[in-house]
């Protein structure tokens, strides 16, 4: 393994190890324009994030005024920053964190895809009572992981503000990856909207933020090139669902103004590095609803880990990287060259930017964004083209074809056995017998819960299948290697070999309309918890019946994707699910206590959450 | 009648505000919406009368959550600085279907100084090939009974230029002459107005719209010399929050 060095990740501050108390956290160099100024006080803004290290840290959760549109507006910042601090852990220390609420109204941190006892894991109603205003919480627990990962806050829609920072672990063995310098890449949005206006506004208008809808033109050149008739073929399948085949995201570019690490497209966020150096980057998608696809035109990229753990290296292109996931990814610059980091929204409303260069007066070309994407019969689960995605059916599960059948005459409506008031529906669903062996995925039939029909739910995926290794829509076929999940295996082997004892089904279910998101049909307010026994091994089978990707996070525990091989399964805490797919994995319940489950899509998660009790 | 009007409204309002509650996270918060779907002029040309600059005004509001709903509706339309008629709604919503929604209450209408009461019960919602229909049945004081169905699509020529086209059709089960109404398909309504949303929320348009009365309801205008038939152009903007 070549020598490594560690680096901080502002690199004028390297040779600084910094302990930082309170407020005094910002001051860390940069350059270019800064958005950010103090709102109370005269402290030095932050250009970078600053990075704090060490073990015992103070963070404090306050307003400030920023300005990233030419309006002034409020942010919720921690320490004055916005991103907050990078926190730099080492695994195998414990950690210390005295987080005080400067707000006037409740707050919280949560530390996203770290294992921690569940008092520590900061969500408010499970976890603890959330931190009242002037109050101090102090989280203390053993880090023993390593990797990219982040923290935000999980009350109300404070994530939306600005309530957001990244997370890196250093491995207590030699790490496997070797690099030379290493940055934190965080992508986000900003808003000048009141989030809780957003999601009025979507209650209100569902498809309010929806600026590339198709038009007359785009129909009279369908018509000139398909002719009429193809083109109302094509068209007919949304139209008699009344969907729109351009619905790829709830909130964009039409309000969002795309950030990578806290810099508008217009400043662009710039990372140094010298001749010769392999540079880790760290890209966190701590967005609330904002799928992004992140190329470097002209580098290779390889992904060297997902979602903060280790996997089999692979070199690609791009990657599509869902709202709270992270993948860690080398590249090996040209000592003259300069690089644009470029992050387009999944709905091309625009993107974030950033320039990766070897001298700061040096700049690299934008690319354009890709054409809009148009959603499939495939992102609709009618599997057209199943044959072609359905990576695990090469593997062992044959039988999907027989459940298509079945779905497909929609005579399985009513799942046997189950209690149709829909509170005790995931109790007695929970207890599912299992198909299909650790690794695989299930073969388990596909069934739609009574609960899943009614004014709240307006489609269920017909054929929903296994499309790990489908890059989506907007980047099929481009010319470029594109990551899947099929990608992932984990470096190490399989941390826990056992097969699944059970399987629970959850079926990612809304009106997009009425902008209304659960499980099942069965919004949280409604819903049970989900039990699991202490220590069993769990297959949980994830049906999307919408036309949008879901980002589905369990708090407390690794989710084991199964991606095909057994002996390395991927372990991730945030699983997309493409639009009208299915996924599934394998989960330890090796945490006592209660966690949250839910859609990390911030205007989603209201309804599409469900607390897991693990006794 | 009027009393009755203020009970349905309290009735309704009453557990819709009950059940608000102040959790941030809450996924289905009390809502209030209103819109302004038509504040227009027209440019009519009847022939044998001098040009005429009616006022017509056409909205809605509603208070609820996402399953039920108090809705409101108002319509009015403004001549020579008086008013010639308006019509009033007050509603109880519920959602249905995926794309349905169910309207339950009472309308009020004056037309020429001649007030009508009558109960509702309709429904609207998006059909298949994104069409906006609204259909109600009326049932009025001494057996008199109405139907209106309309039916409207939009076809956004870019992303904020939009054009709206709307028909209407009103049905009446009794004659009700001191309105000029005889039994059966009484008027049939149609519109196109292209709007440019400077926001969302907010757009100016401008567009055409021809009214024609029908069948022995049209007989019955001819009789009085009145026209039967309007063409004219509009303009006028349209908003909502």
């Amino acid at each position: 393994m070549p020598l490594k060095r560690y680096l901080l990740l502002d690199v004028p501050n390297r040779s600084k190890r910094r302990f930082v108390q309170g407020l005094a956290a910002a001051g860390a160099a940069g350059m270019g324009l800064n958005p950010l100024s103090l709102w109370a006080g005269n402290l030095p803004a932050a250009a970078h994030p600053a990075v704090l290290r060490g073990n015992r840290f103070d963070l404090s959760i306050g307003e400030a005024a920023v300005n990233f549109t030419g309006r002034q507006r409020t942010a919720t910042v921690i320490n004055g920053t916005l991103p907050a601090p990078v926190l730099r852990w080492r695994e195998g220390e414990r950690v210390t964190l005295r987080v005080t609420n400067r707000l006037p109204h409740d707050s919280s941190i949560h530390w996203h895809g770290i294992i921690l006892p569940f008092q520590m894991d900061g969500v408010p109603g499970l976890s603890f009572d959330g931190i009242r205003p002037g109050e101090t919480f102090t989280y203390s627990f053993d880090v023993n992981q390593s990797g990219t990962y982040w923290y935000h806050s999980h009350s109300g829609f404070q994530e939306q503000t600005g309530l957001h920072g990244a997370i890196v672990i250093d491995p207590r063995e030699p790490d496997p990856v070797a690099y030379d310098r290493d940055y934190v890449v965080m992508l986000t949005e900003w808003t000048d909207e009141d989030p809780e206006d957003i999601y009025g506004r979507l209650k209100k208008e569902s498809h309010y933020y929806n600026i590339n809808e198709r038009t007359t033109g785009d129909l009279w050149r369908d018509i000139r090139e398909k002719g009429a008739a193809q083109t109302f073929r094509e068209r007919s399948m949304w139209n008699r669902m009344r969907m729109s085949d351009r619905d790829l995201s709830d909130v964009t570019g039409y309000t969002y103004t795309f950030l990578m690490n806290g810099r508008t497209p217009a400043d662009g966020w710039t990372g140094l590095f010298r001749r010769g150096e392999r540079v880790r980057l760290r890209f966190i998608n701590g967005a609330t609803m904002t799928f992004f696809e992140v190329r470097i035109p002209g580098l290779k990229m390889t992904v060297v880990a997902a979602d903060g753990q280790n996997v089999e290296p692979v070199s690609v292109d791009e990657f599509r990287i869902g709202v709270a996931e992270t993948y860690d990814v080398i590249v090996e610059p040209k000592g003259d060259t300069a690089y644009t980091l470029f992050a387009q929204a999944i709905d091309r409303s625009g993107y974030a930017r950033g320039t990766l260069t070897p001298d700061p007066a040096l700049g690299a070309e934008i690319p354009a964004m890709d054409p809009v994407p148009l959603l499939t019969h495939t992102d609709m689960g009618m599997g057209m083209n199943h044959a072609a995605h359905g990576s695990l059916s090469k593997n062992e599960n044959h039988d999907e074809h027989v459940n298509h059948e079945d779905a497909m005459e929609h005579k399985d409506h009513d799942m046997p056995g189950m209690d149709h008031g829909g509170h005790g529906m995931m109790v007695k669903q929970a207890s599912g017998k299992v198909s299909g062996k650790a690794g695989y995925g299930s073969s388990r039939e596909i069934r739609h819960a009574k609960t899943e029909f009614g004014p709240h739910v307006d489609m269920r995926a017909e054929t929903p299948v296994y499309r790990l290794d489908d890059p989506g829509a907007g980047l099929r076929n481009n010319g470029r290697r594109v990551l899947t999940y099929a990608d992932l295996k984990n470096l190490n082997t399989t941390p826990d070999p056992r097969e699944p004892e059970r399987e629970i089904d959850l079926h990612l279910t809304g009106n997009m309309g009425r902008y209304m998101w659960s499980f099942n049909g069965v919004k949280h307010a409604d819903a049970a918890p989900i039990f699991l026994r202490h220590n069993e091994r769990i297959r949980i089978n994830l049906v999307n019946d919408t036309m949008m990707n879901h980002p589905i996070h369990l708090h407390g525990m690794w989710s084991d994707l199964e991606t095909g091989d057994p002996q390395h399964i991927p372990r991730k805490h945030t699983v997309v699910v493409q639009p009208g797919a299915r996924v599934s994995y394998l989960v330890t319940a090796d945490a006592l206590g209660p966690w949250a489950y839910h859609c990390h899509l911030l205007y989603h998660m209201p309804g599409m959450f469900r607390t897991v009790i693990v006794k | 009648m009027k009393t009755n009007l203020v009970k349905l409204i309290l009735g309704f309002c009453g557990p819709l505000l009950s059940f608000a509650s102040t959790a941030h996270m809450e996924d289905d918060p009390l809502l209030f919406s209103a819109s302004i779907d038509e504040l227009e002029f027209h440019e009519t040309d009847t022939s044998g009368k001098n040009h005429e600059h009616p006022l017509v005004f056409a909205g809605e509001a509603w208070l609820g959550r996402d399953l039920h709903k108090l809705w409101m509706k108002a319509e009015g339309e403004y001549f020579d600085g008086h008013t010639e008629s308006t019509e009033a709604q007050v509603l109880y919503n519920r959602a249905a279907t995926p794309f349905w929604d169910i309207q339950i209450g009472m309308r009020r209408d004056s037309h020429g100084g001649v007030e009508r009461d009558w109960a509702v019960i309709g429904f609207h919602g998006t059909a298949p090939y994104l069409i906006e229909t609204e259909t109600a049945l009326f049932i009025g004081e001494d057996g008199r009974s109405a139907l209106r169905v309309k039916a409207g699509y939009e076809m956004p020529f870019t992303q904020r230029l939009i054009l709206g086209s709307e028909v209407e059709l009103n049905f009446h089960g009794k004659d009700d002459p001191l309105r000029g109404i005889r039994t059966g398909l009484s008027d049939v309504e149609a519109g196109l107005r292209v709007r440019y949303e400077i926001r969302r929320e907010f757009a100016p348009y401008i567009g055409v719209s021809w009214e024609k009365l029908v069948g022995g309801t049209a007989d019955l205008a001819r009789f009085r010399g009145q026209a039967s038939e309007e063409t004219g152009v509009v303009i006028g903007i349209k908003a909502w929050f």
